[in-house]
């Protein structure tokens, strides 16, 4: 592992809830073995398998370490602070391939009528329609704005289909927002975030939150959804080749509607992440 | 470890010819490179690399459409035997670039197997020729180096004709050794015709041949790395955003067919001469090199399940210039033209929940191709030709085999024409698309009609066979190139097209009548004299664009290029 900007991040690594008070948790970051514990009295630590100690600290209902000496805390997401929210743990999945290959997936919306059938998507209404991506320098994110995407069954209330707005955040390399015109409040947005958790170079955690305005979901409605939409997602993304995600403009072929995808790529390229990219095609 | 020339070389078996069953995509592999294999309804045998060029998913999860092979994560459509994209559903308006093609292994089957030339230098090698008629054996897949295997049937008693092939004369048996990486190698065996081939001989050398495996898989626990699988860079062009369009080079190809398919219409069927047909989409034009010299664009009426030669439709046109003449009375079956390479400039969308075609006369030949594809994706659809007599239609096989969503209106006048044209244009529904295609005064007719019914320019989509405008060519004007910082006059009796062109900017043409659309520029700032049929009265007003080929600027014009 001789990657400082990974190295130096805060990283998921588990669930909240699922560290008991005086239960310890092993898990994996970056080829290395971590224990997990939280003591009687709830002080929660983390070790390394050198021995060295680690921080540990919870937030989004996740536990969070790093390896490294960050040097910002943790991103925010303001929303999951509102009082009104439910926010929910939608589980965490084992994926054989690339952190950034998860994330990728996660801001791409041209799959929905494909893999998501029905739920996401449905055809025939396949287009991507023109929308707007940019890098805020000084936050340092990958933002996408003015996406728009035709969902089934959209509304709560009607059976009809319309178009859904989404805003996507990149404000970790490993980690991804997505903001989505909420159906029961019109001019709120759901959140759903996804926390890759890089246990090697091509094996990953996918972790994700949804925090959203809903009051007539239950818990479980809410994590059944997001744990069948990404069970589509996870076929495909086995079966992705390369499991790094190459960086070189000419390993794969773009596309207008990859635009968030090419500058998730640009970003992740001038930030000279190595851990689980592809520099050089072929 | 990584994939050495000398792998690359010769034909190895990697299938047998039942394992590409109807419908299926099988998953191939040979020296540790991944390959979709696949049979077309029509018998081809495709075998590419096993990865979708847009975003690397694997193939062999893609479904075999029986014409083209659809990729699970975006949709995206591969043709049969050229492996070209045809489309791509997130840009439903726009056709792919032709050259957005996947990667074809030279591949054929003889002796039930399916057999592949990594290295594509096919003609250099040769397969084995075994007398015909065997019994293939079921395949022993065996966890260790192909030397091992090697070493023990020579140990065996066969004798080795090549590294991967044997003889194994007290059996009867012919044997090919696939090495599907540098630790797993498969064994396919073929029983001689006329050997005793009853189901406990098969079964007995099927023991054999697993006793062998178990031995060798215990005998050799260590086995080499697997060999790393290759990328292929894509071609620079297809790595940027947006693709560009460049003009095409030729082809050539043979007239395999001539026929009649209305009194004053002939049908060419035109397959090319060495491999296979470039992909093509419904829409797309080819330019036909005729023997007089001339180049005519001739509409594709193929659906997305022929791919092994174009068929076009030519008229004959009394009063034209000699193309279609040279094509009805000179050109014969067996003689070879010169064609381009596909182009679209006229894409059709399969993102809608119902498509009209209204067609005119020989204007019916890119919206056959086009009602072939919404048939064989499941896109509702109706097919409105337009002729003068019953007799006077072309295609009308072809348009039967459509069945009922093909409406024939024949022996209308102008009057009545309009009125069928309001009829079929009303009680427009959400999400609906109308291509018109047919002789100019229809298509303003049907483009002024749907305009009045409430059609947005947006869902109009048509192509003018030709710009019956007379063209004025008169006067001279100034264009300066905004990103090329170059400044140019345009003479009197010049276009902006020919005068660029000595200076070095080519601007992609194809008909250069102002009827294609190809050559359209954006435009900065000046007044523009628009003279195609083109651009809809709305876009000439707007002024933001013109057609470089027929069009021209009063005093000085300022163009995006």
């Amino acid at each position: 592992m001789n990657d400082p900007v990974i190295l130096h991040q805060w990283h998921v690594v588990g669930i909240d809830e699922e560290l008991k008070a005086g239960a310890v948790k092993a898990t994996r970051l970056l080829d290395r073995r971590l224990g997990l514990k939280r003591d009687a009295g709830g002080a929660l630590s983390a070790e390394c398998d050198d021995g060295h100690p680690l921080p540990l600290l919870a937030r989004y209902g996740f536990l969070w370490t790093t390896l490294g000496t960050p040097e910002r805390p943790l991103f925010d997401i303001r929303e999951a602070d509102e009082p009104d929210r439910v926010n929910v743990v939608t589980g965490s999945v084992a994926v054989r391939t690339s952190a950034p290959r998860c994330i990728e997936n996660f801001l791409d919306m041209g799959h929905f009528p494909f893999v998501h059938t029905g739920l996401l998507g449905e055809e025939p209404h396949t287009e991507v329609k023109e929308y707007d991506v940019r890098i805020d320098e000084e936050k340092d994110e990958v933002i996408a704005t003015d996406c728009r995407f035709y969902q089934p069954r959209a509304a709560a209330a009607s059976a009809g289909g319309a178009d859904i707005e989404y805003i996507y955040r990149v404000p970790h390399p490993y980690c991804a927002v997505l903001y989505k015109s909420c159906p029961f409040d019109r001019g709120r947005f759901d959140v759903i975030a996804m926390f890759a958790q890089p246990m090697s170079e091509e094996h990953t955690f996918a972790h994700t939150l949804m925090s959203v305005v809903d009051d007539t979901s239950s818990t479980t409605d809410i994590r059944h959804f997001q744990l069948s939409i990404f069970g589509q997602d996870k076929p495909i993304l086995e079966n992705q080749l390369p499991r790094r995600l190459p960086l070189d403009p000419r390993a794969e072929t773009p596309i207008r509607a990859d635009r968030s995808s090419i500058f998730y790529r640009r970003w992740l390229r001038a930030k000279n992440v190595a851990y689980g990219t592809l520099a050089q095609a072929g | 470890m990584a994939l050495t020339d000398d792998q690359k070389r010769g034909w190895h078996p990697v299938a047998s010819s039942t394992d590409l069953a109807p419908r299926h995509v099988f998953h191939g592999r040979l020296w540790g490179q991944e390959l979709a294999c696949w049979r077309a309804d029509d018998g081809h045998v495709n075998v590419w690399v096993n990865r979708c060029l847009h975003r690397g998913v694997r193939l062999t999860i893609g479904r075999n459409l029986g014409h083209e092979l659809l990729c699970q994560y975006h949709g995206w459509r591969y043709a049969n035997r050229s492996a070209g994209c045809t489309y791509i559903p997130a840009h439903p308006a726009d056709a792919p670039a032709r050259t957005v093609c996947s990667h074809v292994y030279p591949s054929l089957e003889r002796h039930g197997l399916v057999w592949v030339a990594l290295d594509g230098d096919a003609g250099n090698a040769v397969i084995a020729d075994i007398p015909a008629g065997g019994t293939l054996l079921r395949q022993m897949s065996v966890a260790v180096a192909h030397d091992t295997v090697r070493r023990a049937l020579e140990a065996g008693g066969a004798a080795g004709c090549s590294p991967f092939h044997f003889r194994d004369e007290a059996r009867a048996l012919t044997l090919f050794l696939q090495p599907v990486d540098a630790g797993v190698t498969v064994i396919r065996g073929i029983l001689d015709a006329g050997a005793d081939a009853d189901i406990a001989r098969l079964r007995a050398l099927d023991h054999e041949f697993a006793m062998l495996r178990d031995r060798l898989e215990r005998e050799h626990p260590d086995v080499p790395q697997p060999i790393a699988a290759e990328f292929r860079p894509v071609s620079e062009e297809l790595a940027k955003v947006p693709e560009r369009r460049r003009r095409g080079s030729t082809r050539r190809m043979r007239v395999e067919r001539k026929w009649c398919v209305a009194p004053d219409v002939m049908a060419f069927r035109l397959v090319p001469i060495d491999g296979p047909l470039a992909a093509f989409q419904p829409g797309a034009h080819v330019d036909v090199h005729l023997p007089n010299g001339l180049v005519r664009q001739y509409s594709i009426t193929n659906g997305p399940d022929d791919t092994t030669g174009l068929v076009i439709g030519v008229k004959r046109e009394t009063d034209g210039r000699g193309g279609s003449a040279a094509l009805h009375d000179t050109v014969q079956e067996g003689d070879v033209l010169a064609l381009s390479e596909p182009r679209n400039n006229f894409p059709l969308r399969r993102d809608q929940l119902h498509t009209r075609l209204i067609a005119g006369g020989i204007g019916l030949t890119p919206l056959l191709s086009m009602a072939r594809t919404l048939r064989l994706s499941g896109v509702s659809f109706e097919l409105h030709v337009f002729a003068r007599s019953r007799e006077g239609l072309p295609f009308a096989d072809e348009l039967k085999a459509l069945g009922g969503a093909v409406h024939v209106h024949t022996g209308l006048d102008a009057e009545a024409s309009s009125a069928a044209f309001a009829r079929i244009l009303a009680d427009q529904g959400e999400k609906e698309e109308l291509y018109v295609c047919g002789p100019p005064a229809m298509l303003d007719t049907v483009r002024g009609t749907a305009a009045g019914a409430g059609w947005q320019d947006d869902q109009i989509h048509f192509e003018y066979f030709a710009n019956e405008r007379k063209l004025d060519r008169s006067g001279s004007f100034t264009v300066a190139l905004a990103r090329s910082a170059v400044t140019v006059e345009v003479p009197s009796g010049r276009s902006i097209v020919e005068v660029l062109r000595e200076h070095d900017i080519d601007i992609p043409t194809s008909c250069e009548k102002g009827a294609c659309g190809t050559c359209r520029v954006d435009v900065i700032e000046g007044e523009i004299d628009h003279q195609d049929v083109w651009l809809s009265d709305a876009e000439k007003a707007a002024n933001r664009c013109m057609m470089a080929c027929v069009s021209r600027g009063r005093g000085r014009i300022v163009l995006d290029l």
